[in-house]
């Protein structure tokens, strides 16, 4: 190989190496940028108060409704989509129900938010007169995520190995209580690890929310599931498009810092809690 | 007999997926129907769409929301595969290890975010750098580039990672170099799983609403764009933006829910191509 074709391998190397950073430099520039900008406006008058108009006041009703609205989101996406993931892993034959499912499934999982907000407003806030409200919100919101605790729940499911459930079925238990004595006992950290995932997804989700559940400057905690609810996503989305001043604009800063800190941690833990459990089923293995 | 009904329980569970894109489809035609009652060809190739007048031609939004995704795929894909070749390839473990996470992180991030930033720093920059309103085509592309980023970062990667060391060590024992095998063998056996990705991409791009919709400017008239530095409207921001004061039950309200149904169309076909794709390329092997 000649020194001229060495050399433009590795310069050609070099800058496929750029490409590669260049993909992480983003994400770092971009939480960089909102913590040296949100970490300013964070103090315990702006987590604790209510908000008054765009510059005045905290957040603490729009973290608040973010967790309420995940809540309800949760509650009605992850007994669901486990329950549909038990009976496809589980249960199904092969058959076109099955493949039904799954196809819808996908379905589900590729339409976009703005059309789950659209529907969310025609049928849970309009056609069921939910009203704009917590409960509106949060069901839009699990419609949203239902498919990846699907996908996330059977995945885990069906890492559980074949002999785990023929043991307790040579014990003579019954194939019900083989999947919860022993399978989604071992399936859980995979389950937690995908609510974790489709938690994170919940909590910046702006479009399905803004439609659903509340014009985001509530200064109030809901009192009941008819309420409508300010979440974080939309009052900083009300913060960055109206509110025109600085004071404005470095809340909005503050309360990005909260709600990335809030996705982050989130996701953080649904890592740690992948790789606990893959070196736990290594361990025992050997 | 327990054992009968968790079954069944769990059967009906599994069924209301099925229910709930039913309902969205129901839904959907059943509001945006009596747009078209102005005329299909008024509502899909009309120039104009202005509300106030019962204007409904969803032309120029459509054109705009693919000049759009079209611009940011490609920037994506300019960083992104060479990026999944390097990590694939040459990467140190460490690295991989370091960047591949990260980089799947962006996939979740919160997008209203991602609009802050573009809308304090890029539009800013934008408009300082090329002139014009700064929130346009250009600051569109760049945001959604990096939404789109990780999706063809990682399922690239993916792909480029399954192709066999066979493949490889049979192209180096024949001389070729790094790089020649990465153009000749790698790159051709990982085609359908980068061309998926982009796809898939490209269906995330044009669904994607709060990032773009702070970025590209939202003109009260949609058009299509003639320069990169002009403001645009696209589907998605023109359905969150006008729901807000479309009279309940009025035509406005009826051609936004027509434009949801554009957009699940338009995402929709997007995903079948890469389902289409995905499964081309694991049947066959041995071409080119």
């Amino acid at each position: 190989m000649s020194v001229c074709v060495r050399v433009r391998e590795e310069v050609v190397k070099l800058g496929l190496c750029a490409a590669a950073l260049v993909s992480v430099a983003v994400l770092l520039v971009l939480v960089g940028y909102i913590f040296f900008n949100g970490a300013g406006a964070i103090n315990p008058a702006f987590l604790l108060e209510s908000p008054y108009r765009f510059e005045h006041g905290g957040i603490f009703p729009q973290v608040v409704g973010t967790f309420f609205l995940v809540a309800v989101c949760l509650l009605f996406a992850v007994p669901l989509g486990l329950a549909t993931a038990i009976y496809l892993a589980e249960y199904a034959a092969d058959n076109l129900v099955t493949r039904s499912v799954r196809f819808f499934v996908e379905c589900l999982a590729g339409i976009p938010s703005v059309v789950i907000g659209l529907f969310g407003l025609v049928f849970l806030v309009y056609f069921l007169g939910f009203g704009v409200s917590l409960l509106s919100g949060g069901l839009a919101l699990g419609f949203m995520i239902l498919p990846w605790t699907v996908r996330a729940s059977e995945e885990a499911i069906k890492t559980v190995p074949y002999s785990y459930r023929e043991a307790s079925l040579a014990l003579g238990v019954s194939k019900w209580q083989t999947i919860r004595g022993v399978v989604l006992r071992n399936a859980a950290p995979g389950i937690i690890t995908g609510v974790l995932l489709g938690m994170g997804k919940a909590v910046g989700e702006t479009a399905v929310v803004l439609l659903t559940a509340g014009s985001g400057l509530e200064s109030f905690l809901p009192r009941s599931l008819s309420d409508p609810v300010g979440s974080l996503p939309v009052y900083i989305f009300m913060l960055a498009t109206q509110g025109h001043t600085s004071a404005a604009s470095s809340r909005a800063f503050g309360a990005s810092l909260v709600l990335i800190a809030m996705f982050l941690l989130s996701s953080l833990f649904a890592l740690l809690l992948r790789n606990r459990f893959v070196r736990r089923k290594r361990r025992k293995i050997w | 007999m327990g054992e009968k009904i968790v079954e069944w329980a769990l059967f009906v569970s599994a069924l209301s997926s099925i229910f709930i894109v039913f309902f969205i489809l129901a839904f959907l035609l059943k509001e945006g129907f009596p747009a078209l009652t102005l005329g299909w060809r008024e509502f899909f190739f009309g120039m104009t769409w202005h509300p106030s007048h019962d204007q409904f031609g969803i032309f120029p939004i459509v054109v705009s929301t693919f000049v759009v995704g079209i611009g940011a795929l490609v920037l994506a894909a300019a960083v992104g595969i060479p990026a999944a070749i390097y990590l694939a390839e040459f990467s140190p473990d460490w690295l991989r290890n370091l960047v591949k996470p990260s980089v799947e992180m962006l996939v979740g991030f919160p997008s209203v975010v991602l609009g802050l930033f573009g809308l304090t720093v890029l539009v800013v920059f934008v408009r300082d750098a090329f002139g014009g309103w700064g929130e346009c085509v250009l600051a569109g592309w760049v945001i959604l580039a990096i939404m789109t980023l990780p999706h063809v970062v990682s399922i690239s990667e993916d792909s480029i990672r399954a192709v066999p060391n066979g493949y490889k060590e049979a192209s180096l024992a024949l001389g070729a170099t790094q790089l020649q095998t990465v153009r000749k063998v790698i790159l051709p056996n990982a085609r359908s799983g980068i061309l998926a990705s982009l796809v898939l991409g490209m269906g995330n791009a044009v669904g994607e609403t709060m990032a773009v919709l702070m970025v590209v400017g939202n003109p009260n008239i949609p058009w299509i764009p003639h320069s990169a530095l002009e403001p645009v409207r696209v589907l998605t921001s023109t359905i969150v933006i006008e729901i807000s004061y479309a009279v309940w039950g009025s035509m406005h309200q009826h051609a936004l829910f027509a434009l949801g149904v554009v957009l699940f169309a338009v995402v929709a076909v997007l995903n079948a191509v890469t389902t289409a794709v995905i499964r081309r390329g694991k049947g066959g092997w041995g071409r080119d």
